[in-house]
C-alpha cells in the first residue's frame, strides 16, 4: 500500500503534467471546489495522522490549536529542514515528487485559512529547492497557485526558504526564528507557534511527509487512511533505510508489518549484506534509543516487534526505543558502538543552540569523555560520568536537543555497557584500526 | 583593505534579492537575509566582513545582525576558502558505510586537513554533520551538488575532473 510514493518512479513525474496524469492536484480540485477548510481539518483529524517528523503528534489536533483572530495573517511553514542523522526520507520524496508536496501544501494551507505559506528546507539541499521552486512555478502557470485558484476565491503564495545548517532549525519554533533572519535559538513555549509564530502570527509547522499525505486524505477521506496500519499508527510511513542491510533506501510501508520482514524480506532492505550479521539498529533517527538484535527483533514479552509507534516503544526506555522520524540505521557486527556514539556524541555539541547551559555544556563533556574512551584514554569513571550528564541534561532544556543528544549515550551504554568497558580496559587492542568488542555467546559474534 | 564601494551584486542578483524581499510582509525584510547570504556567498566565495556588510545595508538592518547569523549557521565561511569547497558528511551512517577510510584518502590526496585549503587555492575540506543523504553514503557536497556512494576510486575521478 503505497499512498506518497506510488509514482515516484514514473519518468517525468516531477513535472506537472506527467504529475497530473497520475491523479496529481486532484486533491486541490476537491477541497478548494468541494469542501470547507474545516471539513478538510475533519478529515485529517479521523485519519488519525501523526507528525511524520519524530514527535508523532497527532496533525489534526495540531491544526485544531490554531488561533484564528479577525484580521491577523496565518501561516503554514513546512518543515523541510531534515537533518536527523539516519534520516533522508523528505530528501527522497521532494527530489523525486515536488508536486506531491506543493499538493499537499495547497490543501492544508487552505484548511488552515493560510495566503502565504513558507517551505523551510535546509540550506544544504540547494539542489532540492531549486526542484521545488520549478515545481511550484509549473503550478503558479496553471492556477494551482496564486489568487483566486481554480477559480475559488482562495489565494495562496509559496515560497521556498533557504536555511544555513543548523539541526537546531528542525525545532520548531527555532525553524521560525530562522525563517525571521535569525540565529536559530528556540523559543521558550508557551506562546506555542499556533497562537504566536512566524512574526508573531499564529503558525502551523508541519513536517514534508505529513503534509504530503494530506492529499490522499482528501481524495479518499480520513477513514480509509485510518483503515492502513495498526492501532493508532494509521497510514503509511517513509523509513529511510541506511547501514548494512543489501538494499538501503526510503521505503513507504503500512506502519504495522514486522520489524524482522522490513530488515529481512526482499521487498524491503532484503537482509544484512552477504556474511554479516544484525548486531544493532537504531530505529527512528539518531535520537532514538539503539537496540541490540535481539530486542529490536522481539519485545521482552516474546511478541514480534512490530515497525509501529507502539511496538517500537514497547518495553520504554529500557528495553525499547521510538519509531522517531523513521531513520533506520542498521549495524552489522563490524560495528564498533563506541565509535558510532562517539559520532553521534560529536553531532549534538556541534549542533547544540548554546541557550541552554544543561545542554551546551552538557554535550561538549559527552563528547569530551567519549573521543577519550575510543581513543584509549578512558578511565574506569567515565561511563558513570557519561550517564550522570546524560541525566542531568535530560529534560531540563528549554527544546528536545537536550534529550535527542542524551538519550543516544545512554542507550549506548544501557545496551552495550561491555564494549565500553572493553575500550576501557584495553585500550591497546581497541584502538587497533578496525578492532570491534565481540560479546561471548552474542547473536552476532562470529 | 577592501574598498566596500567594489562590493556590489551584478544587477541581475540585486533583482533576485528584491524579489526575494517580497515574500515577506512590509516591514519583514530581515527574513531575507538567509537566503540573500546565499547570494553573497555564491557571488564572492566567502562572507567577508565588508560583504556582510554590504549585506546588512542591502536589508536595512544592523551589520551585527548580519555577523551573529552568518557566524551560527555552517554553511557560511567566515574566512576564504577555495574554489571548491569539499564539505564530508562525518556523522555514524556515513562512517558506517566507510566514510572515515574515504576522507582520510581525500586529505592524503589533496596534501591538506580538514579547515585547510590547498596551496594553488584550487580545495578546500571543510567536515560536516549529516547531510541526509545516509543511505547513499559516504557523501560529500561541493556548493549544491551530492556526491554519493563515495569510494576512493570515485574520489580520484571527481579530484581530477575538478582539477581541469
Amino acid at each position: 500500500m503505497k499512498i506518497l510514493t506510488e509514482h515516484i518512479d514514473v519518468q517525468g513525474i516531477e513535472t506537472i503534467d506527467v504529475f497530473r496524469k497520475h491523479g496529481g492536484y486532484a486533491a486541490v480540485e476537491k477541497a478548494l471546489k468541494k469542501m470547507t477548510p474545516d471539513e478538510v481539518t475533519e478529515e485529517v483529524k479521523k485519519s488519525g495522522l501523526r507528525g511524520r517528523g519524530g514527535a508523532g503528534f497527532p496533525m489534526g489536533m495540531k491544526w485544531s490549536f490554531l488561533a484564528k483572530p479577525e484580521g491577523i495573517p496565518r501561516y503554514l511553514v513546512c518543515n523541510a529542514d531534515e537533518s536527523e542523522p539516519g534520516t533522508f526520507k523528505d530528501h527522497y520524496l521532494m527530489m523525486k515528487s515536488p508536486h506531491t508536496l506543493i499538493e499537499g501544501m495547497i490543501v492544508s494551507s487552505y484548511a488552515l485559512g493560510a495566503n502565504t505559506s513558507y517551505i523551510y528546507i535546509r540550506g544544504e539541499l540547494m539542489y532540492v529547492a531549486t526542484i521545488l521552486e520549478k515545481a511550484i512555478q509549473e503550478a503558479r502557470d496553471k492556477g494551482l497557485l496564486g489568487k483566486n485558484i481554480l477559480g475559488s476565491g482562495y489565494d495562496l503564495d509559496l515560497h521556498v526558504q533557504l536555511g544555513g545548517g543548523a539541526y537546531i532549525c528542525g525545532e520548531e519554533t527555532a525553524l521560525l526564528e530562522s525563517l525571521e533572519g535569525k540565529r536559530g535559538n528556540p523559543r521558550n513555549k508557551p506562546p506555542f507557534p499556533a497562537v504566536k509564530g512566524l512574526w508573531q502570527c499564529p503558525t502551523v509547522v508541519n513536517n514534508v511527509e505529513s503534509i504530503a499525505a494530506t492529499s490522499w486524505i482528501v481524495n479518499n477521506g480520513g477513514d480509509e487512511y485510518a483503515k492502513i496500519g495498526i492501532g493508532r499508527s494509521t497510514g503509511t510511513k517513509l523509513i529511510s533505510v541506511s547501514g548494512h542491510v543489501r538494499k538501503p533506501g526510503v521505503y513507504e510501508l503500512p506502519l504495522g508489518i514486522t520489524v524482522e520482514d522490513f530488515i529481512y524480506a526482499d521487498e524491503w532492505c532484503g537482509g544484512i549484506r552477504d556474511g554479516h550479521k544484525l548486531k544493532a539498529v537504531v530505529a527512528g533517527g539518531s535520537s532514538v534509543p539503539i537496540l541490540p538484535a535481539e530486542l529490536i527483533l522481539k519485545t521482552t514479552n516474546g511478541e514480534n516487534r512490530l515497525m509501529s509507534y507502539e511496538s517500537l516503544s514497547d518495553g520504554g526506555f529500557a528495553t525499547g526505543t521510538m519509531l522517531g522520524s523513521g531513520g533506520f540505521v542498521v549495524m552489522d557486527e563490524t560495528t564498533c558502538i563506541v565509535h558510532n556514539t562517539l559520532t553521534f556524541g560529536r553531532f549534538y555539541h556541534h549542533e547544540s543552540c548554546g541557550q541552554c547551559s544543561p545542554c551546551r555544556e552538557g554535550t561538549g563533556w559527552m563528547d569530551k569523555v567519549l573521543y577519550r574512551i575510543e581513543h584509549g584514554q578512558g578511565r574506569q569513571e567515565d561511563i558513570d560520568l557519561l550517564v550522570d550528564v546524560a541525566k542531568k541534561i535530560e529534560g531540563n532544556t528549554i527544546c528536545p536537543l537536550g534529550d535527542a543528544a542524551a538519550w543516544p549515550v545512554a542507550a549506548a551504554i544501557r545496551h552495550f555497557r561491555d564494549e565500553f568497558e572493553w575500550h576501557i580496559n584495553h585500550p591497546e587492542k581497541a584502538t587497533q584500526k578496525g578492532a570491534v568488542f565481540m560479546r561471548e555467546g552474542a547473536s552476532w559474534s562470529l | 583593505m577592501t574598498n566596500t564601494q567594489t562590493i556590489q551584486f551584478p544587477a541581475s542578483t540585486l533583482e533576485k534579492v528584491h524579489e526575494i524581499i517580497k515574500r515577506y510582509p512590509e516591514g519583514k525584510q530581515k527574513s531575507a537575509l538567509l537566503p540573500v547570504l546565499h547570494l553573497a556567498q555564491a557571488e564572492w566565495k566567502w562572507c567577508s566582513p565588508e560583504v556582510m556588510d554590504y549585506v546588512a545595508s542591502l536589508l536595512n538592518i544592523k551589520p551585527v545582525e548580519v555577523y551573529e547569523v552568518a557566524s551560527f549557521y555552517t554553511m557560511f565561511h567566515l574566512e576564504p576558502v577555495g574554489d571548491h569547497v569539499i564539505e564530508y558528511c562525518r556523522t555514524g551512517p556515513c562512517c558506517l558505510m566507510g566514510g572515515v577510510e574515504v576522507y582520510d584518502h581525500l586529505k592524503t590526496k589533496l596534501g591538506i586537513e580538514t579547515g585547510e585549503t590547498t596551496a594553488n587555492g584550487k580545495f578546500t575540506i571543510k567536515e560536516v554533520e549529516c547531510l541526509a543523504a545516509c543511505g547513499w553514503g559516504p557523501v560529500f557536497q561541493i556548493r549544491e551538488k551530492y556526491y554519493m556512494n563515495l569510494t576512493t576510486q570515485k574520489v580520484d575521478e571527481i579530484i581530477e575532473e575538478l582539477s581541469k
